[in-house]
């Protein structure tokens, strides 16, 4: 098993916390691994810093064992590795489909999905293929009805979902969702988990953090704890369930999410 | 005194004054996101309100304070109540500096209006040869250091209040993140008004020690305000610390250009070092980034 | 072709043909404001191709059009130019201000939207204060213009062509850009700067083409500006008010969109000009410039168009779902996914069944 995305010993700290401390963790390609840990365990620090929003203090992150430490975001995108966030950024006015357009557009992955790159700025936005591709992955995530409409207008599962395709169109390697379940009702949390399973199944690799302990325990291949910026334990979801120290590291029990989004 | 030290003690001083002025327009930054165009004009009113109090009631200009304060802190909290609260929507902060420019340009027609666009300079005491005190054959006006004294006075005041008191504590969180301070139970409107008035409440000090040692007309409301923001933008934009010291370095920098170079281009200079600025530090000296997305 | 763009492009036509047609009406009071209100058309248009499609108010746009007062102004100076010839130094303008818009862009666009303001401003202030000291711009005194000795009834028609070729191009240039992938990079920028920078847009690059190409139009109406004052002066080539103008207008009639810089303007300006001739005291029309401008944000915050437009909408789905619901509820699309059915479920306000306005 090849591994896709490595970090090596990054630290992070802000001020006079230390956020990320010595963080190692590997991602096999072609898996699903979930990265669990009670709030302010540095978490969405360590997307942060695997995708370039903000510089590591020591510490490395490969892809392929390419080194991409603080590479800006996006040559981070470009290089393959899509991420959502928290709280959901989509470009508000434009609408679902003009959201797409634009992460397809300035993507320069495999030519041979998109248009013909032209170097005419006042090109419309958006060919035929770019956006029969786009409706494509509207319809997979289910929103496709809503093309048409502002983005400002979707609920916030809805939001999730168009986050999701518009990491989709540019083709990442690997995925990395932060939070894909939070806040969002039960019948869509299902609808998630199985369209993650489904790209998952075409070849996307993905790394998810997520407080909702079924959705990771149901979806994820391997599990890694994080607990003061440090991985304490990794191993599949029955070894974790049940391993002392990652009830130790949550107060409560690791199905209760008592710190609540 | 050398002729160095004597621009650089009229520079300082100088920009202890502006200093006040700036402390207030990067307080309303830091607590409500918005540049208040305003100020500079507003800086005038003080001086024009201390004008008249002097003119027509022989109201001295230090005294006239205890009016031309509590006045200015009244029209602020008006303002900020009328014409920035009722702003909602997203391009909120881009409106509220559109209606701060809006309430400008009032200030000036109806100051126009008024008084007209002669320059009008105060004549008594503060500015007669007697007020001077006599160092090393320069005779620094005592107005220079009164002004400086009382700008020093208010800074003090402003970081005790920021510092000390419950009040300050909220701007402070309030500064920080407003959704926030609003779950801890701070009033953030309240909070907004009221450090509008204070900021505001400040320049009629300001606009009394400015309208003291220079003529001004409504005109000078566009110097002024330009002057202020490229002091907090050098300074760092929300940084009190920054304001005062960003004040008075570029004032003293005015001064010596004025003296050792052209008193022409002191003005560009001033400018000149704001761009140089932000070229390689766009934060100025003290600036955090900009914290709220827009 | 759908009906709505037939009718949008037919009334537009429509609306440049009754303009050409102003002049023909040999009225040089009305020819002379029409001038000024294709002015401020052109240059709204033009601001907000930059300010309002990414969302960076710019108060220094003064600086374009000075240039272009200026450069046309030194140019017929030097080269004693008249008539016809002063005309062909527009474009030039229009250049000069480009240039200028470049080194002035890559500054001001490193910053954030708030220092950029401020940016714009102290720009604005500086170019005045050049104007006002250097001895070639002239000094307080300005630049004297050519004198033209035209019959007095036409005497306005070249100037009001000009601005109209100009409005109308900037217009063209604004709907060109919209639709572009370029124009989708703007409004991108503007929804969330830093996301858009994440997927792989160059911002800088993007933003300052957009700064550089609203300069142009107002560069050339600048060097119009001049020939039509006959002379070039610091506080009018350099004018603060052109820029909350420009804002108003554009806030008015719909900040960000397309038609709403132009309709912005074209309600405003005509009061403004005559404002300017029936009241004698320029103070109080700045009182009521001030005034007009803090009712239009407080009560039209999303100005006059998308407000009507947003009305209009709501009574269309109002009146679509009064006459839908007589029948019954419409089946589900065959073969919707389960995913659409939760989506729906989910879904809390999600816009009405048609969709929220499209733009």
């Amino acid at each position: 098993m090849t591994v896709l995305l490595r970090t090596e010993g990054v630290s992070k700290a802000f001020g006079g916390v230390q956020a990320l401390d010595d963080c190692t963790l590997q991602v096999e390609e072609g898996s699903i691994a979930g990265l669990i840990g009670p709030n302010g365990s540095g978490k969405t620090t360590l997307f942060n810093m695997i995708t370039g929003y903000g510089r590591v203090d020591s510490g490395d992150v490969f892809l392929n064992d390419a080194k991409i430490t603080n590479f800006t975001p996006d040559r981070v995108f470009a290089l393959g590795i899509g991420r959502t966030f928290q709280l959901t950024r989509v470009f508000s006015r434009l609408t679902v489909m003009e959201n797409m357009i634009v992460a397809a557009h300035t993507k320069d992955r495999s030519g041979h999905h998109g248009d013909k790159r032209t170097r005419n700025p006042f090109a419309r936005a958006g060919g035929p293929v770019t956006r029969r591709r786009a409706m494509e992955l509207l319809e997979f995530t289910g929103i496709a009805k809503l093309a048409g409409d502002r983005a400002e207008t979707l609920s916030y599962g809805q939001r999730k979902l168009l986050e999701l395709s518009y990491v989709l169109i540019a083709e990442p390697e690997i995925i990395l969702l932060d939070e894909p379940a939070g806040g969002v009702n039960p019948t869509l949390i299902g609808t998630i988990s199985d369209r993650i399973r489904e790209l998952n199944r075409q070849g996307t690799t993905f790394l998810i953090v997520e407080h909702n302990m079924e959705f990771v325990m149901g979806l994820c291949d391997q599990v890694t704890v994080l607990d003061n910026g440090n991985p304490v334990v990794t191993g599949p979801p029955d070894v974790i369930r049940n391993d002392r120290r990652v009830l130790d590291a949550y107060l409560g029990t690791a199905e209760e999410d008592d710190d609540a989004a | 005194m050398g002729t160095f030290l004597r621009a650089v003690t009229d520079g300082v001083l100088e920009g202890g004054v502006y200093g006040l002025m700036a402390v207030g327009l990067t307080l309303i930054f830091g607590v409500l996101d918005i540049i208040n165009i305003a100020q500079g004009i507003m800086v005038v009113l003080g001086a024009y309100l201390t004008y008249v109090l002097w003119t027509h009631l022989h109201i001295d200009q230090f005294v006239g304070l205890l009016i031309t304060i509590p006045a200015m802190f009244i029209l602020g909290v008006a303002v900020q109540y009328l014409f920035i609260r009722p702003l909602r929507g997203r391009e909120r902060t881009s409106m509220s500096l559109l209606a701060c420019y809006a309430v400008a340009i009032i200030i000036e027609g109806v100051l126009y209006q008024i008084f007209g666009s002669n320059y009008v300079s105060y004549t008594d005491y503060w500015t007669s040869p007697q007020a001077t005190v006599e160092i090393g054959g320069y005779y620094l006006p005592y107005i220079y250091l009164f002004g400086f004294a009382l700008a020093v006075l208010f800074v003090v005041l402003i970081y005790w209040m920021l510092y000390r008191t419950q009040f300050g504590r909220s701007i402070r969180a309030t500064m920080q993140d407003h959704t926030a301070a609003r779950l801890i139970g701070i009033d953030v409107n309240r909070v907004a008004a009221l450090t509008f008035g204070i900021a505001v409440a400040v320049t009629a000090a300001g606009g009394m020690v400015y309208g003291t040692t220079t003529a001004f007309n409504p005109n000078t409301g566009y110097d002024l305000i330009s002057r202020l923001l490229a002091i907090i933008v050098l300074g760092g934009m929300g940084s009190i610390g920054g304001a005062l010291g960003a004040a008075v370095l570029m004032i003293t920098v005015e001064s010596l250009v004025d003296v050792y170079w052209n008193p022409q281009w002191s003005v560009v200079v001033f400018y000149a070092v704001l761009v140089l600025v932000l070229v390689f530090r766009p934060q100025g000296m003290f600036g955090r980034k900009e914290a709220r997305a827009q | 072709m759908k009906p709505a763009v037939l009718w949008r492009g037919g009334s537009l036509v429509a609306l440049v043909a009754v303009a050409a047609a102003v002049p023909l009406l040999n009225n040089p009071l009305v020819t002379n404001v029409g001038v000024f209100v294709l002015m401020y058309v052109g240059s709204a248009v033009a601001w907000n191709i930059f300010s309002g499609f990414t969302g960076y108010i710019s108060l220094g746009a003064a600086v374009f059009f000075g240039t272009g007062v200026y450069t046309t102004a030194l140019l017929t100076e030097h080269l004693k130019l008249n008539g016809g010839a002063v005309f062909a130094t527009y474009p030039l303008g229009g250049l000069a201000a480009a240039v200028i818009a470049v080194p002035f862009g890559l500054i001001a666009l490193r910053v954030r939207r708030h220092t950029f303001v401020v940016v714009t401003i102290a720009f604005f202030f500086i170019f005045q204060l050049m104007a006002y000291d250097f001895s070639w711009t002239g000094g307080t005194l300005g630049i004297l213009g050519p004198i033209v000795n035209w019959d007095p009834n036409t005497f306005y028609n070249p100037f009001y062509y000009t601005a109209l070729i100009v409005a109308v191009g900037s217009a063209v240039l604004a709907w060109a850009i919209w639709g572009s992938r370029f124009g989708l990079q703007l409004r991108a920028i503007r929804d969330d700067e830093d996301r858009a920078r994440g997927l792989g847009v160059k911002t800088m690059r993007v933003k300052l083409t957009a700064f550089v190409i609203s300069a142009f139009p107002m560069g050339i109406l600048g060097g119009l500006y001049f020939f039509l004052q006959g002379q070039a002066l610091p506080e009018y080539a350099f004018n603060p008010f052109y820029d909350l103008t420009l804002a108003l207008m554009s806030f008015l009639g719909g900040f960000g969109t397309l038609s709403g810089p132009i309709f912005g303007a074209l309600l405003l300006e005509p009061y403004l000009g005559y404002a300017q001739y029936q009241v004698t005291n320029a103070y109080v029309a700045e009182v009521v410039l001030g005034a007009l401008f803090l009712a239009v944000i407080i009560f039209l915050p999303r100005g006059i168009l998308p407000t009507v437009g947003e009305k209009f909408t709501s009574w269309r789905v109002a009146w679509v779902r009064r006459s839908a619901g007589a029948q019954a509820a419409p089946a589900e699309p065959a073969g919707a996914s389960p995913a659409a059915d939760a989506v729906k479920t989910g879904a809390a306000g999600s816009g009405a069944p048609g969709g929220g306005s499209q733009r």
